[in-house]
């Protein structure tokens, strides 16, 4: 039940109609487009499923998990995603959620 | 950058494939993406991240407004988690 790049350039090729070949690379360049976007500092909004966002964090203390020592965490920048209150909805609506086994995360 | 944004550099990118067949593809793989969430699974694409679905319990709450306290029941909600490589990429130190 996991989604990879193989089964949506499948999905293109049965929908859209482009040979094998270029449905696996109009797949490669949809994610390497967002993530161009995301490398240039702006935010991407995907309508009906979600906004990346390109977060700057400042450094900040931390420590080693392992030895406890103290240590700095550098400034850096992250991609953050928000799901959509459509994605969200959908998720909630299907996935039976009062279930006594959470699935691992 | 919007939907219709990325249809475009798509597009532009692949000038073989019309404008439209640039937009069926993008739909089809975003809903792809949604049902894929929607029915439970996951989804990882090598290079870029995975999104999966991480378990809220159900928590006493408060009604903000009335102050009454609500049960607010146990659900899920989809997570990504950025990959190594756009990790690495959107990161400007490296």
């Amino acid at each position: 039940m996991t989604l990879t790049k193989a089964e949506l350039a499948e999905l293109i090729f049965q929908h859209v109609g482009l040979n094998k070949r270029e449905a696996k690379d109009m797949v490669e360049s949809f994610f390497d487009e967002i993530r161009l976007a995301l490398e240039r500092g702006e935010n991407v909004k995907l309508s009906g499923f979600g906004n990346f966002q390109c977060r700057e964090k400042s450094q900040r203390p931390g420590r080693n998990p392992k030895t406890g020592e103290e240590m700095p965490i550098s400034a850096r920048r992250v991609v953050t995603f928000h799901a959509s209150q459509k994605l969200k909805a959908l998720v909630e609506a299907s996935v039976p959620s009062s279930e006594e086994a959470p699935p691992a995360s | 950058m919007t939907k219709s944004e990325l249809i475009n550099q798509l597009a532009a990118r692949h000038p073989q494939f019309s404008p439209a067949d640039a937009e069926l593809a993008v739909r089809t793989v975003m809903d792809a993406m949604v049902q894929a969430l929607a029915a439970g699974g996951r989804i990882e694409i090598r290079g870029f991240g995975s999104f999966s679905l991480s378990y809220r319990p159900a928590r006493q709450g408060r009604n903000p407004k009335s102050g009454e306290k609500v049960l607010v029941p146990s659900k899920h909600v989809p997570h990504f988690k950025a990959g190594k490589e756009l990790r690495e990429r959107v990161d400007y130190r490296q």
